[in-house]
């Protein structure tokens, strides 16, 4: 009885193979790759995640990751095995590096001149504005 | 005096460096993501041929060639488009063209090249697309260029077209081939 039951379940399982929809087989592995594919880019449609996407190349990486998961390898380690195929823009989160550098960096460099232009026109307009008052008086 | 000329010019020369970067902007493709496969060992791999019924084919024993790897697949579009200059190239034996036929059915990939004729030596196939992923593959047609290490020297993400031809891959060929 408990053969045929398991064969039932086998065979259902064959016949929801096209659709791709591993409905919690491992609760805890789906957990996880779909925190680690909320942080991926879908290559084909570059502005959905890795979780989100329908893609077929997408469905196929996200088989391949719990694949990976499956036989026991760590977050980082996956997300490697990506970086090393597709290059870093798999990750939404780009790594600092020479290239991104600009990226991170940047913003803090405009502040900084932002600042002293800032500090200067204010420091102007008070000497202008002492002109003035002495002109006035 | 000076100041007015420098609050007229500051800004105007920040305008300018923004019009350059947006202008450039217009001819970047961001679907032309940068291949981290270029300059390194192209992945091996050993799978069966399109058409030979228990033949395979292996990446080792394309080692001492430069070769052309050009990823299609029957229900691909753009594949069409490149597929007069793969024969064009395979015709004036400029290199030796390979095919890998992804995502595909043996039977459609076949009926595909008795309509429009086969520019490969051998198509291997990889069904599943699991090569795909160990190229990089996000987009068909995808082209790669293997010298004879068996390193990536060049990658070609969508159609091959003459432009790219002529201005990248026949120099590339020239020095690889020496």
């Amino acid at each position: 009885m408990k053969k045929l039951y398991i064969l039932i379940l086998l065979i259902s399982n064959f016949a929801f193979a096209g659709e791709a929809q591993p409905l919690a087989e491992d609760p805890a592995l789906e957990a996880r790759l779909r925190a680690m594919s909320q942080e991926l880019r879908c290559l084909v449609c570059q502005n959905s995640t890795l979780a989100d996407s329908n893609a077929p190349l997408a469905e196929d990486l996200r088989k391949e990751i719990r694949v990976q998961m499956r036989a026991g390898k760590s977050d980082t380690e996956v997300v490697e095995y990506l970086v090393e195929r597709y290059g870093d823009f798999v990750r939404y989160r780009p790594p600092v590096n020479n290239s991104t550098a600009l990226l991170w960096f940047g913003p803090f460099l405009i502040l900084i001149i932002g600042g002293f232009v800032l500090y200067r026109v204010l420091k102007k307009h008070a000497s202008s504005d002492d002109d003035i008052q002495g002109e006035d008086v | 005096m000076m100041n007015r000329t420098a609050k007229f010019l500051i800004p105007f020369v920040l305008f300018l460096i923004a019009v350059g970067f947006l202008f450039k902007g217009l001819f970047l493709d961001p679907h032309e993501v940068p291949s981290p496969l270029v300059g390194k060992p192209a992945p091996q791999f050993n799978a069966p041929i399109l058409g030979a019924a228990g033949k395979t084919f292996n990446t080792e024993d394309m080692k001492g060639q430069v070769w052309l790897l050009n990823v299609w697949a029957s229900w691909c579009a753009a594949c069409r488009e490149e597929h007069p200059l793969l024969m064009a190239m395979e015709n004036t034996k400029q290199i030796a063209t390979y095919g890998l036929d992804y995502k595909d059915t043996d039977a459609e990939a076949l009926a595909v090249l008795m309509q429009h004729g086969n520019p490969y030596r051998a198509v291997a196939t990889d069904a599943d697309g699991k090569i795909g992923i160990d190229y990089g593959v996000y987009g068909v047609p995808e082209t790669y260029i293997i010298d004879k290490a068996g390193i990536i020297r060049f990658k070609q993400i969508g159609p091959i077209t003459e432009v790219i031809l002529l201005t990248k891959i026949a120099p590339l060929l020239k020095q690889l081939q020496q």
